[in-house]
């Protein structure tokens, strides 16, 4: 939100106060025996390195390929996705929900910033910010131009506001001009966005 | 509570920004914040709900102009002040200055990390069946409580359709005030726009919000 800057004669920007707050906290937490910093490290770890938007790529690529556990992935998410020994383990209540040529599914948490870390990683700031989590709900049109994406006019959006604890995954259409592709070459161009509702997967462009 | 962290609805926040290429954290703290809320909530009892509240009970000001981390941050340490697991003379010492109360589980340690790196499971058997079924119309309750809820302001005293029953859920409202899980029955409730937000809006927009029982009527 606002740049908010302390005028303070030493040279502490906001950021590194709150720096110092934090590294203050896990020195008290630590000198305590509540936490073992090597645990949080490890914790840290994971999420720069593990668990990113690539474990819901792969989800998405198996079912556009794989009828069988595309119609297992939308009667019970966590269940499906447990099968397959290559993704990272999911928690209980995900929902895929399935974007078709009438449907539009999109994923926001109005109340705070719920999201399907084990699928798509830490959610990205703009989720998190308010202009997202505001307008989704009232005006997921205009939210879909700030990310360059226009449906047909008579496309039926449908916005899930993730209120508990269920976790929402869209399922995106699989693009024209994929045939024959491999399940590999489909997780590549499957991105985070078109996985929240706020993209749609295009084939000339691959996920970093 | 309601509280600006319940924007749903809200004008004035402008376009949504997309930073191209994010970093999972911009700054080296945020990881440790992270990190440190998951491990006072799977140790410490300061669980989700209690989390939440502590966020959307920071004062309106502090709560949009810090970023999401800095919310963490704020509210994991107004939570550790309120339950005496530090204390403020420590806080601006930036060291342990007494010992504390054990934490429930104990240290959060290497052993720990496996178990907090999958979701756990918020379902619960329940005492009783719905009270609702797929296809039934209801309507939300108009309430307005002090602590915490997640039924967002723009769905209340409004009617929809049971869509989906998601199993019997720990209830966050009595949760969040530890006063236990009271489990009950989470319904999809879905709504029309145009009953959420009047005749001018996009007639094809639908939306749904995630229902404990409580917050529902039958219409």
């Amino acid at each position: 939100m606002s740049d908010h800057h302390h005028h303070d004669d030493d040279d502490h920007s906001e950021l590194s106060e709150t720096q110092l707050r934090v590294r203050a906290l896990e020195t008290i937490l630590t000198e305590k025996g509540y936490v073992e910093p090597a645990a949080l490290d490890a914790i840290v770890e994971a999420y720069e390195t593990r668990i990113g938007p690539r474990n819901g790529a792969r989800v998405v690529a198996k079912a556009w390929t794989d009828p069988a556990f595309k119609k297992a992935l939308l009667e019970d998410a966590s269940k499906a996705i447990a099968t397959l020994g290559h993704v990272s383990r999911v928690g209980d209540h995900l929902i895929a929900v399935e974007n078709t040529p009438k449907t539009h599914n999109m994923i926001v948490c109005t109340l705070c910033s719920c999201y399907p870390w084990e699928m798509l990683g830490l959610p990205p700031v703009w989720y998190k910010a308010a202009p997202y989590r505001s307008r989704a709900v009232k005006d997921p049109r205009g939210v879909l131009s700030d990310f360059g994406v226009t449906l047909a006019k008579d496309t039926e959006i449908r916005v899930w506001d993730s209120t508990a604890e269920t976790r929402f995954l869209v399922l995106p259409m699989r693009p024209a001009g994929t045939e024959g592709w491999s399940e590999e070459q489909l997780a590549e161009i499957v991105t985070r966005d078109s996985m929240i509702g706020t993209g749609l997967p295009d084939p000339a462009v691959k996920m970093k | 509570m309601n509280g600006v962290h319940d924007m749903g609805g809200m004008d004035g926040f402008g376009k949504v920004e997309v930073e191209q290429n994010e970093p999972p954290f911009h700054e080296k703290w945020e990881g440790r914040v992270m990190a440190m809320v998951r491990a006072m909530g799977a140790n410490g009892g300061i669980n989700i709900d209690m989390q939440r509240f502590s966020r959307e009970s920071l004062p309106p000001v502090v709560y949009l102009e810090s970023s999401y981390y800095k919310k963490w941050f704020l509210a994991l340490r107004q939570s550790m002040l309120e339950r005496g697991m530090v204390g403020k003379d420590e806080i601006e010492a930036a060291r342990s200055l007494r010992q504390s109360p054990p934490l429930k589980r104990g240290k959060f340690s290497m052993s720990d990390v496996q178990r907090v790196m999958t979701r756990g499971s918020f379902r619960r058997d329940p005492s009783a069946p719905p009270a609702f079924a797929l296809g039934d119309r209801v309507r939300t309750k108009n309430i307005n409580p002090v602590t915490h809820t997640r039924l967002p302001r723009y769905a209340r005293g409004h009617t929809g359709t049971i869509e989906r029953i998601n199993g019997c859920h720990v209830f966050p409202d009595t949760s969040a005030r530890g006063e236990g899980e009271h489990p009950q029955w989470l319904y999809t409730v879905v709504f029309s726009g145009r009953d959420l937000w009047g005749d001018d809006a996009d007639p094809t927009l639908k939306v749904s919000i995630e229902a404990f029982e409580p917050y529902l009527e039958k219409k």
